[in-house]
């Protein structure tokens, strides 16, 4: 080692560190994204060998043509009634997120997420699976559970945290969960939900079954080492599978960037794998379709897993909790290139002569009608915010099958607390023995 | 408690193996993955001829990828199968922490008992076998922290069959830490002296069938009166050693789980003698210890005659060469004794 020359004039090294292009203030021009034409897209057959489609991992795939008209290899071609039902479980889910952001500003909840603007990447999805199939969600696939027919009125009572919630207050507004839908209980961890989709699919497989398994997470989730443990598994065992990454280009105010988009689609983490990978354009609901029907396809007849981007943006904040004119260009959404997928999907059927503007107005009113109704009936169960609707103590069931002594105690010692406190079971202080706000704090309750 | 069937000598792999065999002969549910546990039937051979009788799909190896084992188990349990998952060296159950953490252990009360996940990871942990920092470690108070989860340590080859047994049908998931010290016969501490086998230990007869140690029940491993020993795993060993050379009549209480911990027993025996030690290789800061002392305390105080005295292995990452002074060997516990008994 003493023999080496010292080098001299090294360059400084630097760090980089990923910018977004446009930020608050800024004029939003997307004119640097390649948009491949409608009819691009080649369709490979599904039982394809992954290393001879990796193109479908770096272009996007698209069915619904700027004039509206469904074109290409892709084209599903559902019949208008289909596609109607589509629309409308479309528009319901936003009738929903309207009027459920609403109650949160109203006070009504804690929480609220929206999926404004990616109603397509997951209920035409969903429109292509089979209702025994499960169904891993991440928290923005509110359209499965509506696509699914779920009752929005028990949706609410969730966001609620009221009598009628089945979850009994324990998870935050829009954790739903919903096992005679095939809908997995929602983690608010991120990912999670992958390796345990992957896991659902393995297990099918392994037991000869029929069913097959689908995941949801978001573009940024896709940094977590879990949906590297799912595509590992996946690949390996060539899980029965249809994984889905909803690139919505933000991650609170983090863009896509800062999980790898500078470098590469997110399909393409399909190619590493060895596994099918289609990229899809996210606000085209008969291109998310076809992309799914050939995915889920491909896992019933045994040829694997597909990991699907669906390419979109979120048109709104994060969560209720976000403002994302913060960090963002609000030009953005208006300037996105592929559109709002509801838009897309009335167009497509005023085009083939299935809808018109009159009959897409009366289903808006009458959705907006049927959202009111159930929020109305929720209500009636209570809200968040005005006491507890589950008797206190429920807090202690369900942590085990059974209760161990440990939790008995501790419940029977709540319970005795509170009643030496004046508080009564359904959770409100009783004036008349009420303690001293000393005394109380004193408590810790 | 036994079905009735044979009873021979088994070691503590032969037994977890056994476990194993009879839980999957009995349902087909049962499902074995891990790193090496197929084929090659697992590094330390608890798996060894399984995926032979049972196939490969129902026995097989995984990617080097713990939070996949856990996550990928977790999926299979909520299509209804159950699980036993081994995590290699319990040092390698990090990564699956928040698969075990923030998902098996509260899927039953975020969806109000919709899911569940009834899974067993079965994983060898303690030191003693010069396994330095990534093959040592006692992470047991990791788990018992956590709600919604059991923890389970045997200490001898009976009830290492009969806890898995139990605890694979258990309906919760059950964190099953093996003391692999152990794994080929009980040691006492004494590093230096020959290795006894399990052969000449009455707890290496083991039925050959079906049976259960329910889960949530301590073992009294020698009635004694003047102090109580609480020890669990390897330290039982070494505990019962020290007691024998001693000549102290302690009272030795093997706890087998530590959620949900036999209270009961433990509340009867220092309410008895007034005195208490509690016994652990786990590091000492917020250590399971601490929630034993904890509870005699809470428990038992108006009986204590002396402090209720830990002995841990150190508050320092487990020294490979050191070993033997990290160790909460015979000779520290015999001090611990003769100290409490001055009290």
């Amino acid at each position: 080692m003493a023999d080496e020359p010292e080098r001299r004039n090294l360059q400084p090294l630097s760090l980089y560190v990923p910018e977004p292009r446009f930020r608050p203030g800024d004029t939003a021009d997307f004119g640097h994204f390649e948009i491949p034409p409608a009819d691009a897209a080649p369709r490979p057959p599904v039982d394809s060998a992954a290393e001879a489609m990796r193109e479908a991992s770096y272009g996007l795939i698209r069915v619904l043509d700027e004039d509206g008209n469904a074109v290409g290899a892709w084209n599903p071609r559902l019949s208008p009634e289909r596609l109607i039902a589509m629309l409308r479980h479309m528009a319901l889910t936003r009738a929903f997120d309207e009027r459920m952001y609403r109650a949160q500003r109203q006070g009504k909840t804690s929480f609220y997420m929206k999926c404004t603007g990616e109603e397509a990447t997951c209920i035409p999805a969903t429109y292509a699976l089979d209702r025994g199939d499960m169904v891993f969600p991440s928290y923005r696939q509110q359209g499965v559970l509506i696509a699914r027919d779920w009752p929005i009125e028990d949706m609410i009572c969730q966001i609620y945290s009221n009598s009628g919630d089945r979850l009994k207050g324990r998870q935050m507004p829009i954790m739903y969960s919903a096992r005679d839908a095939n809908f997995f209980s929602i983690s608010g961890n991120l990912a999670t939900q992958y390796p345990q989709a992957v896991g659902w699919a393995m297990a099918s497989a392994a037991r000869g079954d029929t069913r097959i398994a689908t995941a949801w997470c978001g573009e940024g989730s896709t940094a977590e080492g879990d949906f590297h443990s799912a595509l590992t598994f996946a690949s390996v065992y060539r899980a029965p599978v249809v994984l889905n990454v909803v690139n919505n280009q933000w991650a609170i105010s983090s863009f896509s960037g800062f999980a790898g988009a500078e470098a590469t689609t997110f399909a393409a983490r399909a190619v590493g794998y060895g596994i099918a990978g289609l990229r899809v354009d996210g606000n085209d609901a008969l291109a998310v379709y076809a992309a799914t029907e050939w995915a889920a396809e491909r896992a019933r007849t045994n040829h694997g897993p597909t990991l699907i981007e669906h390419f979109t943006y979120r048109s709104e904040g994060h969560s209720t909790s976000d403002d994302p004119s913060k960090y963002r260009s609000a030009d953005e959404r208006t300037a996105w290139p592929l559109g709002d997928p509801i838009a897309r999907l009335k167009a497509h059927l005023i085009a083939i002569g299935a809808w018109d503007e009159e009959r897409h107005a009366a289903m808006d009113k009458v959705l907006a009608e049927d959202v009111r109704a159930a929020a109305k009936r929720a209500e009636a169960k209570g809200v968040l915010g005005d006491g507890m609707h589950q008797p206190f103590s429920t807090m202690f069931e369900d942590v085990f099958e059974e209760m161990p002594w440990h939790l008995k105690a501790q419940k029977a010692q709540m319970i005795a607390e509170r009643a030496a406190a004046g508080v009564t079971a359904g959770g409100e202080v009783d004036p008349r023995a009420a303690p001293s706000p000393a005394a109380t704090k004193g408590a810790g309750l | 408690m036994s079905d009735g069937a044979d009873i021979t000598t088994m070691n503590m792999i032969q037994a977890i193996n056994s476990a194993l065999d009879v839980c999957m002969a009995r349902d087909d549910t049962i499902v074995v993955t891990g790193e090496d546990v197929g084929y090659f039937g697992g590094v330390f051979k608890a798996t060894e001829s399984l995926q032979r009788k049972y196939g490969k799909t129902r026995v097989f190896d995984t990617p080097i990828n713990e939070c996949g084992i856990i996550g990928v188990a977790v999926g299979m349990a909520t299509y209804g199968l159950r699980p036993v998952p081994e995590i290699q060296f319990a040092d390698y159950i990090y990564p699956a922490l928040d698969q075990i953490v923030s998902e098996a252990a509260r899927l039953r009360y975020r969806s109000a008992g919709e899911y569940t996940a009834p899974i067993t990871v079965r994983s060898p942990f303690g030191g003693g076998i010069f396994g330095g920092q990534t093959h040592s470690q006692s992470p047991e108070g990791i788990f018992t922290h956590v709600a919604g989860l059991k923890t389970v340590i045997p200490s001898n080859p009976y009830d290492a069959k009969g806890l898995l047994i139990a605890a694979i049908e258990d309906n919760d998931p059950v964190i099953f830490f093996e003391p692999k010290r152990i794994y080929n016969g009980p040691f006492d501490g004494h590093y230096d002296r020959p290795v006894t086998p399990w052969a000449k230990h009455p707890s290496a007869r083991v039925p050959t069938g079906h049976y259960r140690v329910p889960l949530g029940q301590a073992a009294v491993v020698r009635p004694g009166e003047d102090v109580t020993i609480l020890a669990y795993g390897t330290m039982v060993h070494v505990a019962a050693g020290v007691i024998a050379e001693s000549g102290v009549d302690a009272e030795l209480i093997d706890l087998r789980t530590l959620v949900p911990l036999d209270i009961e027993t433990i509340e009867r025996s220092v309410k008895k003698t007034g005195r208490c030690i509690v016994v652990h290789e786990a590091t000492k800061t917020s250590g399971f210890g601490a929630e034993l002392s904890t509870l005699v305390q809470e428990h038992c105080f108006h009986s204590l005659e002396a402090p209720v005295v830990r002995v841990t292995g150190w508050d320092t990452p487990y020294p490979h060469s050191l070993e033997w002074a990290y160790f909460p060997g015979p000779v520290r516990l015999a001090q611990a004794i003769a100290r409490v008994m001055e009290e």
